[in-house]
């Protein structure tokens, strides 16, 4: 155990402390176990090796005693526990390592449910992974209604909630809801359950207010222990688990086609809690554990939480944040839908006045009735205050000529994807806008710095590229043309940060980082099907990544028209790697949707469209030429200094196009599969340590 | 609206009050979470009343900054839980806050603007030590319009014993010590812990711990002992931390309620409002201040002294309330006067003391059906006193 505790060096250490309560109504005395990290609910605690030790300690103490009724555990204010500590989970290297771990999490958890006495644990505030699981190795549970997250996380980076949590939560509320927690909600972008929710569920016996939470979880103790409150449990191992465990299965199977253990092997240990007993699961937790931990997936999953938890925080090359000038009122050139969601966003997240433009009073007045109408529907779910809606449709007004735009600070087009209307949408723009007025395009290929060449101000226009939807997407790619200052960029990122969009910096190149990627990766499996690969062959020769979409099932999101027009972009900057398929001109010509009928099976017409090529891929050919031209691509870029790192690239694709943890974006899975030579990241980086 | 209507006593609670200073039970407890402790426990206690039915929230503070400061009537109501629709507000009278508290709502009530409200006192001496922030204004002393000791508390008790030559040290000492025989018996007794509201305690260095009992009360305290204490306000005076309240942490409230309102919401009160009053005194003998507000107070409800049979008065020094008695020619040992003991066991944080007077003179009531009458009284700073009579809604006679 010295040598698990030596990986987590800079541990800060959960404290179990012990204080006797004296509960209510003379139900005698409860050792009251606080764990405290020692800081403010910012830094939640989290159990390595320390703080397992420093909990073994307080229930050592409290074990031998004969004079205690019960024995509760609490978290510090606004926290519960959030886990296990996971910095130093990525630094080991040894299975040995891996499995002590996990014992000794068990063997300390373990004992809270098998004391001599009750245990309680009183759910203060938030619980996820190995918090949770302290908290369901107790006898009983209260939770605070006011608890903002409870969760079992673990999924979604790569592990399993394995110090217990698998074989204690079916058993507790059943395989079906156990499952939501364990492999659902982790795999939905880790969806979080409220206080209110855990209780409904049955994770926690009573629920009572945040308010005096505490007194009140006391005062049902001392009830529970007097027998004036009986705790009812449903004995879930009666029932026949196999038809939950398979349609889990085949959901899973839907979505990542074996990629990525962590959720199968969950879901497995969730099966085996039926009729495990206590030893047994606890050991098989154990021993995924171990695997999980020595496996690349869960260092690939690390890695992307440290991305989008610290980087997308502080973009690679940002400019002094003090820079950034004050927007108080936002121009939207254009009133079609792009132009309609940004300026609801814009709304919604700045609080300042937004104005449409449009020439076509109509189109306008679609616009405008688009945002009132979002906004209704957010009055409806209760998302906004009524106050808040009238606010919000205040702030967005339509106008046919740009002096609307006098007083703003920042104008964005979103105007037809040609380079010639944009340079003349500016040249009007900036006409009426003030000198230190920032301008923003929106568009997804164009050259930035040519968009610029004819304004009087150049270093004010910066790229802002959403992706689709506006409002749900996270990725902002900020682009920097040759011309732009630091203060436009520091502002472009300030607006990012205030739309609550992850930003990150691009160098003014063709169709920036997830275009260019997609662009690519779907270059090649067409390419593929114009020489003759069958198109279900190809479509599915990458499913061994786990990706959201299969490639022909993102064209038929984004549209072939769309895909075809950045094909073609990128054809022209880039002739020798991106080509324009025929067929695909054809396809669009056609006016096909995609090559997919509504019920997703291969629509005939566009398999003939398709058909006529003489040279046929196997899927193992197709999976490596694609991953090899991703792997160029990337390494080009990199060369050109598309961005600033790797890292950029990863969180770009798992932000902009969903890519998974897993692969930790993309170039930690081409590191592990031998396509990247040399590789992208040092051994150990998003790896297992050699 | 009605010119006039009964007031009654309905419920009263307190958290248990804690030693102030950095190894009280409070000290990393904010005070204002000990008044909305307080309020949820009326609430909870009383299924009968409707919160939305609650018309004011009247806290006392002294100090009214940081944690006790923001309109803490209205904040502690909104983080209490009690609709947004009930009202709220602060208000200071120094030591007898809540006291007022409680006058002013049952005043609001008797025209009939309320129907129901809370009213109660918070100090945390620990987080706010008396005369924190204030700037006496300089005409005080430079025009001698109250004497320089006229602040210090324990001066002003100093002064009350040289008006009272035959209050000595050693009658205010046995008075203190039978204060704390009085509330170990209490305790004893269990007529204490029904009206306390356990506190959730946490401790960055010893966890959550729960509060269940006042932390002030000294039950070993012996005449020897308190003969060897020191008397930090004159070289050989008589004033000592021994026969002088503490400084405390704590807060209490009680629900006011209009007679006719509490029968329609079947609630249960235990006293009726007879009459109270405020009255000035010189601020250097503040101590005396009871007195001329009680006189007043009995002329107002048509009483003598001798109609009552329940004394609840604060101790804020042992020596004013020895001068409160021997005004009214009352024994020193009177079991009328404060039976379960007084602040210089429990403690006194200053402006929540009020109300725990009346909760204690409600439970009295009800174990003595034979009283009809009492008193709830104390001092204030600045030369203040303040008394309300009660009537006992137990009382037998009624019956």
């Amino acid at each position: 155990m010295s040598d698990i505790k030596e990986l987590f060096a800079d541990e800060v250490v959960t404290k179990a402390i012990v204080r006797d309560v004296e509960l209510p109504y003379g139900a005698g005395t409860m050792a009251l176990i606080t764990l405290d990290n020692g800081f403010d609910h910012t830094k939640p605690s989290t159990f390595g090796p320390g703080g397992l030790t420093s909990l073994n300690e307080a229930v050592d103490a409290v074990a031998g005693r004969t004079d205690l009724a019960a024995v509760g555990v609490v978290g510090k204010p606004f926290i519960f526990a959030v886990g296990a500590d996971l910095k130093g989970a990525a630094l080991v290297s040894e299975r040995e390592q891996a499995l002590a771990i996990g014992k000794l999490g068990h063997d300390v958890f373990r004992r809270l449910g098998e004391l001599p006495v009750p245990s309680f644990a009183f759910v203060n505030g938030a619980a996820m992974g190995g918090g949770l699981e302290v908290a369901l190795h107790c006898t009983y549970r209260t939770i605070s209604s006011g608890v903002p997250a409870v969760a079992l996380p673990e999924c979604f980076l790569g592990l399993v909630p394995g110090w217990g949590g698998t074989q204690l939560l079916p058993r507790l509320i059943g395989p079906e809801s156990a499952l939501k927690l364990i492999i659902e909600n982790p795999l939905a972008q880790n969806r979080m359950i409220k206080g209110r929710d855990a209780f409904k569920l049955g994770i926690a016996d009573a629920m009572f207010e945040g308010a005096d939470f505490l007194e009140e979880s006391l005062r049902w103790a001392a009830q529970v222990l007097r027998g004036e409150v009986t705790v009812s449990r449903t004995d879930h191992t009666a029932a026949d688990w196999s038809k939950t465990v398979a349609d889990a299965r085949f959901l899973l199977d839907m979505k990542l086609r074996g990629a990525n253990p962590a959720p199968y092997r969950a879901l497995e240990l969730v099966e085996l809690a039926r009729t495990a007993s206590r030893d047994e699961g606890f050991d098989a937790e154990d021993q995924a554990l171990a695997d999980l931990l020595m496996g690349d997936e869960l260092r690939a999953g690390l890695y992307s939480f440290d991305l989008v938890q610290r980087r997308a925080k502080r973009p690679a090359g940002a400019p002094d944040k003090s820079l950034a000038r004050k927007v108080t009122k936002v121009g939207v050139v254009g009133a079609g839908l792009m132009a309609s969601q940004m300026a609801l966003l814009f709304a919604r997240r700045l609080e300042v006045p937004v104005v449409l433009t449009d020439l076509d009073q109509a189109r306008l007045d679609k616009g405008v009735a688009y945002v009132h109408a979002e906004v209704d529907k957010l009055l409806g779910k209760g998302r906004v205050s009524g106050d808040q809606a009238n606010r919000l449709k205040a702030l967005v007004t339509g106008s046919l000529t740009k002096d609307a735009f006098a007083d703003a600070d920042f104008v964005i087009e979103a105007v037809f994807e040609d380079m010639k209307v944009k340079q003349k949408v500016f040249a009007e723009v900036e006409a009426v806008v003030s000198e230190t007025c920032v301008l923003a395009t929106n568009t997804s290929s164009l050259s930035l710095t040519e968009m610029g060449s004819e304004l009087k101000h150049p270093e004010r226009l910066v790229g802002f590229h959403f992706f689709n939807p506006v409002a749900v997407m996270p990725l902002l790619e900020i682009i920097r043309g040759h011309a732009t200052d630091d203060a436009t960029l520091a502002t472009a990122f300030a607006v990012g940060r205030s739309l609550k969009k992850s930003s990150v910096l691009v160098k003014d190149a063709p169709a920036f980082v997830v275009n260019r990627l997609l662009t690519r990766f779907m270059g090649e499996v067409i390419t593929a099907v114009d020489e003759g690969t069958p198109l279900e062959v190809a479509d599915h020769a990458l499913d061994g990544l786990g990706l959201p979409m299969t490639p022909f099932a993102l064209l038929q999101l984004v549209g072939p028209a769309v895909g075809l027009h950045v094909s073609e972009t990128l054809h022209a900057a880039f002739p020798d790697r991106f080509g324009v398929s025929q067929n695909m001109a054809e396809l669009v010509a056609a006016g096909k949707p995609g090559v997919y009928a509504p019920d997703f099976s291969l629509d005939p017409e566009a398999v003939a469209i398709f058909s006529g090529g003489t040279s046929p891929s196997t899927a193992e050919q197709v999976r490596e030429r694609t991953l090899r031209a991703l792997e160029q691509e990337i390494r080009i870029m990199l060369e050109e200094g598309v961005v600033a790192a790797a890292q950029d690239i990863d969180l770009c694709m798992i932000l902009g196009a969903g890519w998974p943890f897993h692969l930790g974006g993309i170039t930690p899975y081409l590191d592990r599969a031998g396509i990247a030579r040399p590789r992208f990241l040092e051994p150990g980086v998003a790896s297992v340590p050699a | 609206m009605p010119s006039s209507r009964d007031v009654v006593f309905v419920d009263g609670v307190r958290t248990p009050f804690g030693k102030s200073g950095p190894k009280g039970l409070y000290a990393e407890t904010r005070a204002d979470d000990l008044v909305i402790r307080v309020i949820r426990e009326l609430i909870r206690r009383n299924p009968n009343l409707p919160p939305e039915r609650v018309d004011e929230v009247a806290i006392a503070a002294t100090t009214q900054i940081g944690d006790q400061g923001l309109t803490i009537g209205r904040s502690a109501a909104v983080l209490a839980g009690l609709p947004k629709s009930v009202p709220g507000y602060a208000i200071d009278r120094m030591c007898a806050g809540a006291m007022t508290a409680v006058t002013s709502v049952a005043g609001g009530i008797a025209f009939g603007a309320y129907d129901v409200a809370i009213a109660g006192g918070v100090e945390h001496m620990g987080r706010h030590p008396m005369g924190e922030g204030v700037d006496p204004n300089p005409r005080f002393v430079a025009e001698q319009i109250v004497d320089g000791s006229a602040l210090v508390m324990g001066m002003t008790a100093e002064n009350l014993h040289d008006r009272y030559p035959t209050i000595t040290k050693d009658r205010a000492d046995a008075f203190a010590l039978a204060s704390q025989e009085k509330v170990a018996k209490a305790y004893a007794d269990g007529r204490i812990q029904p009206d306390l509201v356990p506190v959730a305690v946490r401790s960055a260095e010893k966890g959550w711990g729960l509060a269940t009992a006042d932390e002030a009360p000294r039950p070993g305290t012996t005449l020897e002992g308190l003969g060897t204490l020191k008397t930090p306000f004159r070289p050989h005076g008589r004033i000592t931390a021994g026969n002088a309240s503490g400084i405390n942490d704590g807060a209490t409230g009680c629900i006011v309620a209009a007679a006719d309102v509490a029968r329609e919401l079947g609630l249960a009160p235990k006293m009726r409002l007879v009459s109270y009053a405020f009255a000035g005194v010189d601020p250097e003998v503040m101590g005396v201040g009871p007195i001329p507000s009680t006189e007043r107070a009995l002329r107002l409800a048509g009483l003598s002294i001798d109609d009552i049979g329940l004394f609840e008065i604060n101790e804020a020094f042992a020596v004013q309330v020895l001068a409160f008695l021997e005004h009214f020619g009352i024994a020193d040992d009177d079991t009328r006067v404060n039976p379960y003991g007084g602040a210089i066991a429990f403690g006194h944080p200053l402006a929540s003391s009020g109300v725990r007077l009346m909760t204690q003179l409600a439970r009295e009531f009800g174990e003595r059906p034979e009283v009809r009458y009492g008193i709830t009284t104390m001092c204030v700073g600045m030369g203040m006193g303040g008394t309300v009579i009660w009537e006992n809604l137990a009382w037998e006679g009624a019956k």
